[in-house]
C-alpha cells in the first residue's frame, strides 16, 4: 500500500533522471536513444501496473516531503490518471521509435531526446499531480519543453508559429496564475480535495463560477476550444513530424484533462450554467473545427483542425455531466490519442517519404506504399467512428449518453460532424493514397517507418474488439469522476 | 571600457556578496533565503567580475564550464528526492537533526540542503550560460 504510494512519484522523476543523463553525455546520441527508449518503456510498464492496481477502486496518495495534507504538495491517481498516464506512455514509445527513423542529426544533438522526457515529465506530472499550484508548474515544464521542440530546426516558418505559441500560452499561463491567486484568496487552500471542500461550503457565490470560467479560459486555449483554438493548426503543422505526431496526440489532451479533474471536483457548484456553457462551448468546437478541416489540402493542417473538432467531443461527455457520458469521454480520449498518434505519424512518413505533405502533388501512394495506405485507411475510420474500431464504441457511448440525458441537440451535431469527419478522411485518402502513382516516387523501404504508427492502430482495433473491459475500465473511471466525495476521502483521508 | 573604480570596488565587494550568498544558502531550508536566490546572488557576483575585469580575465579566474552545472544540480536534487523513498517515505521527505561543530558551536543540518545546492548550481549554471551566450557571441 505505502510502497505504491510513493512510488507515484517515478512516472515525474524517471524521466527528469533520462533527461539529466542525457544532459550529462553529451554528443553520444546513440547513448542517448538508448536512454530514452529505456525510460519511456519503464514509465509505460509502471503505469500499467499502476493501472492494475488502481482498478478496483484504490486512490493511492502521497505527500511530498511528509508534510501534512492539504499543506504539502499531493499526488494521487484515480482510475483516470492511470488510464491516461498508461495511454501516454504508448505514444511517446511509439513517437520516440518513429523518431529514432526520422530525426536528424543536428536536432539530437541539441538534446531532442532530452527535451522530450522533459515533456513527458510534465505531461505525467500534470495528470498525478493533486494540487493547483503545482498543475501550474507542470504545466510550465511541458510547455517550456515544447517551445523548444517546436522550434528545433529552426526553420522561417518553424520560429514564426513557435512565437506565436508562446506567446498565446504565456499569455493563458498568466491567466491561470490569476485565476490560482483568485481561488487561493477564496478559499485559502490549493490543494484539489481542500479545494473542493471549502467550493462546496462557498456554494451560491457567483465568484466561483467567475473563477470558473476563468479556468475554462485558460485550458480552453491549451486545450484548443472554441473560440480559443486559433493558434492551434498552424503550431502543429511547421515543427519536425514525430513531434507534430507527440503534440497532436497529447498535449492539448493535457488541457482536456484538466477541465475534465476541475470541471468533476471543484467547480461543480453551478452546473447549469458551467456545464450548458460547456455544451456549447464543445458543440461550436467540434463544427468550426471540422469546417475548418474539410477545406484544407495540407495534410498535417487538416489532422490539425481534425484535432480540435474531436477536442468538442470530449468536452461533449464532460457537458452532458453523467456518469455515462463522462466514461464515454474518457474513452473518447483515449482513443483519440491514440488514433491521433498514429494518423499523425502517417502524415510524417508521407512527409519523410516524399518530401511533402501537399494533397494536391501527392496521389496513388497506395501503388507505391500500400501498408501505409492500409494503416491510414483503419486509423482514418476508426477517427470517423466504424467498427470494430475504438472510435465506434467511443462515439457510440457518447451518443448513448447524450439521449440519456435528453441533449438531442448536441447529438445531432456530433452526429453531422462525424460524416464530414469521414468526408475529410476519404478526402485525404482519395487524394494521396488512391489514383495512378506519381512518377517521381522512388521506392523505399519503409516498414520501420510505420511499424510504430500500425501498432497505435493494433491497439485502436484491440480497444474495440476488447470494447466490454475498456468500457469497464472507463465506466469506473466516470464514476469516480462523478463523486468527487472519493477522491477528497482518499486524499483528505476524512 | 574598463573603469578602474569599478575594479578596484568590486574586487572588496565581490567577496562581502559571495560569502553572503553562502549565507542564504545555508540558511534557506527553514528561514527565508534557498539555492534559488543564492544562486541569483552568485552569478551576480560572476556578473561584476565579468563586467569589471572583461570576459577574458572572468575565464581565467574561473575556469568552470558552466553549463555542467545544470545537470549536475538538476541529478543532486532529485536524488535528495529520491533516497527517502528507499527508506519508505514519501518523495523529498528531508531528514535534520543537530550536529556540534569545534568552532561554529551547535548547528542545525538538514538534507534539504542538499536540495537546495543542486538548486544553486541549477541557476548557477543557467545564468552563466545565458550571460555567457549573450555576452560572448
Amino acid at each position: 500500500m505505502t510502497v505504491m504510494n510513493n512510488l507515484l512519484i517515478l512516472p515525474v522523476v524517471l524521466p527528469l533522471l533520462g533527461a539529466i543523463a542525457i544532459f550529462l553525455t553529451r554528443g553520444r546520441i546513440q547513448l542517448h536513444r538508448a536512454i530514452a527508449i529505456v525510460t519511456v518503456l519503464t514509465m509505460l510498464l509502471f503505469s500499467i501496473i499502476l493501472l492494475g492496481y488502481v482498478k478496483e477502486g484504490a486512490i493511492p496518495v502521497f505527500s511530498a516531503g511528509d508534510w501534512e495534507i492539504p499543506y504539502g504538495i499531493v499526488f494521487a491517481a484515480d482510475i483516470f490518471s492511470a488510464l491516461m498516464l498508461t495511454v501516454a506512455s504508448i505514444v511517446a514509445t511509439a513517437v520516440l521509435l518513429f523518431s529514432f527513423k526520422t530525426m536528424d542529426e543536428a536536432r539530437e544533438k541539441y538534446g531532442y531526446y532530452a527535451f522530450f522526457l522533459l515533456v513527458m515529465m510534465g505531461v505525467n506530472g500534470s495528470f498525478l499531480t493533486g494540487d493547483i499550484f503545482n498543475l501550474y508548474v507542470f504545466f510550465e515544464i511541458m510547455l517550456i519543453c515544447s517551445y523548444i521542440l517546436l522550434s528545433l530546426g529552426s526553420g522561417k516558418e518553424q520560429l514564426r508559429e513557435s512565437f506565436k505559441f508562446m506567446v498565446i500560452n504565456m499569455l493563458s499561463s498568466t491567466l491561470f496564475l490569476v485565476g490560482v491567486a483568485f481561488l487561493y484568496g477564496v478559499t485559502g487552500t490549493l490543494n484539489l480535495a481542500d479545494l473542493a471542500v471549502k467550493v462546496q461550503a462557498a456554494q451560491g457565490e457567483g465568484f466561483i463560477t467567475v473563477i470558473a470560467v476563468l479556468f475554462l479560459v485558460v485550458f480552453g486555449t491549451k486545450a484548443a476550444i472554441f473560440p480559443l483554438y486559433f493558434w492551434l493548426p498552424d503550431s502543429y503543422r511547421v515543427p519536425h513530424p514525430a513531434v507534430s505526431a507527440l503534440f497532436g496526440g497529447l498535449l492539448t489532451k493535457v488541457g482536456v484533462y484538466v477541465l475534465y479533474r476541475i470541471f468533476t471536483l471543484v467547480f461543480i457548484t453551478d452546473p447549469g450554467y458551467t456545464h450548458t456553457l460547456l455544451l456549447v462551448v464543445a458543440a461550436a468546437t467540434m463544427v468550426l473545427g471540422i469546417i475548418g478541416a474539410v477545406f484544407q489540402m495540407d495534410m498535417r493542417k487538416l489532422l490539425s483542425y481534425h484535432i480540435i473538432s474531436q477536442i468538442g467531443y470530449m468536452i461533449m461527455g464532460l457537458g452532458i455531466f453523467t456518469s455515462s457520458s463522462l466514461a464515454a469521454g474518457v474513452l473518447f480520449i483515449i482513443h483519440n490519442i491514440l488514433v491521433k498518434g498514429a494518423l499523425f505519424l502517417v502524415a510524417g512518413t508521407v512527409k519523410h517519404l516524399t518530401g511533402t505533405e501537399n494533397l494536391k502533388e501527392l496521389g496513388g501512394l497506395l501503388q507505391v506504399y500500400p501498408w501505409l495506405g492500409i494503416i491510414f485507411f483503419f486509423a482514418g475510420i476508426s477517427l470517423a467512428g466504424a467498427p470494430p474500431f475504438s472510435g465506434f464504441f467511443a462515439k457510440y457511448s457518447l451518443m448513448l449518453a447524450g439521449l440519456e440525458s435528453g441533449r438531442y441537440v448536441i447529438v445531432a451535431v456530433s452526429l453531422g460532424v462525424s460524416i464530414l469527419t469521414l468526408f475529410s478522411m476519404m478526402k485525404i485518402f482519395q487524394y494521396a493514397f488512391w489514383g495512378a502513382a506519381q512518377d517521381w516516387y522512388e521506392q523505399k523501404s519503409y516498414g520501420h517507418l510505420v511499424a510504430p504508427a500500425a501498432v497505435l492502430v493494433v491497439l485502436s482495433v484491440a480497444m474495440g474488439l476488447g470494447a466490454q473491459w475498456m468500457y469497464e475500465l472507463s465506466a469506473a473511471a466516470g464514476s469516480q469522476l462523478l463523486d468527487p466525495s472519493i477522491y477528497i476521502k482518499a486524499v483528505l483521508g476524512a | 571600457m574598463k573603469s578602474f573604480i569599478l575594479e578596484t570596488v568590486s574586487k572588496v565587494v565581490l567577496f562581502v556578496i559571495l560569502i553572503f550568498s553562502f549565507y542564504l544558502l545555508l540558511r534557506g531550508h527553514n528561514a527565508p533565503g534557498g539555492g534559488f536566490i543564492a544562486g541569483l546572488m552568485t552569478s551576480a557576483t560572476f556578473i561584476l567580475l565579468y563586467l569589471a575585469l572583461g570576459p577574458g580575465a572572468r575565464k581565467q579566474i574561473l575556469p568552470l564550464n558552466f553549463r555542467a552545472f545544470i545537470p549536475v544540480g538538476l541529478l543532486i536534487s532529485a536524488l535528495t528526492g529520491l533516497v527517502p523513498l528507499a527508506g519508505g517515505k514519501p518523495f523529498l521527505t528531508s531528514a535534520f537533526g543537530y550536529a556540534d561543530l569545534p568552532v561554529f558551536g551547535e548547528i542545525e543540518w538538514a538534507t534539504a540542503m542538499l536540495f537546495d545546492f543542486g538548486v544553486y548550481l541549477v541557476v548557477v549554471g543557467v545564468t552563466m550560460s545565458i550571460i555567457s551566450v549573450l555576452g560572448e557571441e
